[in-house]
């Protein structure tokens, strides 16, 4: 794929099979956030037999707690959060269809394991970076679990949302190489 | 001499440092990624660090927070004891990160409890460490600390006979172990000595020096430059995707130890290193 390419949710398993580790990608469209507790929630209705509050079949999930919104701003700084928390989660929302997931930081090896199974992404965004990321979402609205707050599930229109393809659904791993490549 | 400082004096000043240390980004640091910018291999690397400078930028100009984890609000004191305080100084700096925090729109990350807790909704309490010194002023440092670095940080008590090469070591492998999670480039703290809470003091103390600012133990402060360059051999890089720049700086702190004891602390900052820092 070449470098800034653009993707749009929902994502088919041919999309997923297009992107490679290292390729620069912006995304565009609707994304969903959740972090911790949000994800323990799904997991647990998963596990019930329930069904969920949002649909993840064919999504991004970013895990992002924002802060508060500035007035006239859509959202305050929202950059992402440190992935592995959400490691003993991921596969089965993965196996219900979620298709990328934006963090920062490597995640485990059943993660990657259940990226390959399942046809998934992971991809990075620039930890910190929560004034410059804030700017390429125009709106950002509560879809479940406003009791939450920072950490409830909201859906977020993005615009070029850079990313970096960290792990791909073959196997790839961008930290594995990165530190390979660059290590004295 | 006494001097009286008020409760409002202290509040508004607190809650000025929280707003500012989440909003304005050190210029050493700044400084920092421009220099390390040059010397970056990987492409990746360096449009990581502009993405830096440029998140620094925007949050300065909008005054908006330069990440969105506003973190834990540690609070250095350093109280001078000709000073007398109307009321209690604990509740004042509480109500200063609650003011700051509430109107600076600053993320409030805090529970009540660690395990049945819910958000306070304020960001407070605060962690506050005092000291008392000469004089009849108070220094007041406040330091967001973000959770992502805080979890790659680690207390170890060593053996004397591991010495400063196991030290070293440690130090080194903690942070190869931290990967990309505490957001590389990251400002490193180490604690020497004290006893297993003081360490883990002491490292974090170490995170309040400016980038380049040695330790004035010419001895640490050739460990610290060590430290530094075997870091940044270790490949992680920006975000931990690869790269030369994979922390800014290394800060030692020591103290006297038991005959038996030698611990050491690692407490780790991510790139958004805040610490502001007033005197009343």
């Amino acid at each position: 794929m070449s470098e800034s390419a653009i993707i749009t949710p929902p994502l088919s398993d041919d999309d997923i099979m297009k992107l490679k580790i290292g390729d620069r990608v912006l995304i565009t469209g609707k994304i969903l956030t959740g972090r911790d507790s949000a994800h323990k929630r799904l997991f647990d209705l998963i596990k019930e037999g329930k069904s969920l509050p949002v649909d993840v079949k064919g999504q991004i999930i970013y895990y992002v707690g924002p802060a508060p919104a500035k007035p006239g701003y859509v959202i305050g700084s929202a950059g992402p959060t440190t992935s592995y928390r959400m490691d003993p989660y991921a596969p089965l929302l993965m196996e219900h269809g979620l298709k990328g997931m934006i963090g920062k930081g490597v995640r485990s090896q059943p993660v990657r394991d259940a990226m390959k199974q399942f046809k998934a992404v992971y991809l990075a965004a620039t930890g910190g970076a929560g004034a410059l990321i804030a700017k390429n979402i125009k709106s950002a609205r509560i879809v479940a679990y406003e009791d939450l707050g920072p950490e409830a599930i909201r859906e977020l229109e993005v615009e070029n949302f850079p990313v970096i393809v960290a792990n791909d659904a073959y196997g790839g791993d961008l930290y594995q190489e990165g530190i390979k490549q660059y290590r004295r | 001499m006494r001097r009286d400082i008020s409760h409002e004096k202290i509040k508004d000043t607190v809650a000025r440092l929280c707003i500012d240390a989440n909003y304005f980004l050190g210029n050493d640091m700044i400084q920092a990624f421009k220099s390390y910018i040059e010397n970056e291999e990987s492409d990746t690397g360096r449009d990581i660090l502009k993405q830096l400078l440029r998140n620094a930028e925007i949050a300065e100009k909008e005054q908006v927070p330069l990440c969105q984890d506003c973190g834990f609000a540690v609070v250095f004191l350093e109280i001078g004891t000709g000073v007398c305080f109307e009321g209690n100084i604990i509740e004042a700096i509480n109500d200063g990160v609650r003011k700051g925090y509430t109107e600076g729109y600053l993320r409030k990350s805090i529970l009540s409890d660690p395990v049945k807790g819910k958000n306070t909704n304020d960001n407070t309490p605060a962690i506050i460490h005092t000291t008392f010194v000469p004089g009849d002023k108070i220094k007041i440092t406040v330091a967001p600390k973000g959770g992502g670095s805080e979890n790659m940080s680690e207390v170890k008590m060593m053996k004397p006979a591991d010495g400063i090469e196991g030290v070293k070591d440690f130090v080194v492998d903690r942070v190869l172990r931290s990967s990309s999670n505490p957001c590389p480039p990251t400002v490193v703290g180490v604690g020497i000595g004290g006893t297993f809470e003081y360490v883990a003091f002491l490292a974090k103390k170490a995170l309040l020096r400016n980038i380049g600012e040695r330790n004035t133990d010419p001895f640490y402060a050739d460990i610290e430059r060590e430290l530094l360059q075997r870091i940044n051999n270790l490949g992680i890089g920006p975000m931990g995707l690869g790269g030369r720049t994979t922390s800014l700086d290394v800060f030692i702190e020591t103290h006297p130890r038991h005959i038996a004891s030698f611990p050491v602390a690692v407490n780790i900052n991510c790139h958004v290193a805040r610490h502001k820092t007033a005197i009343i």
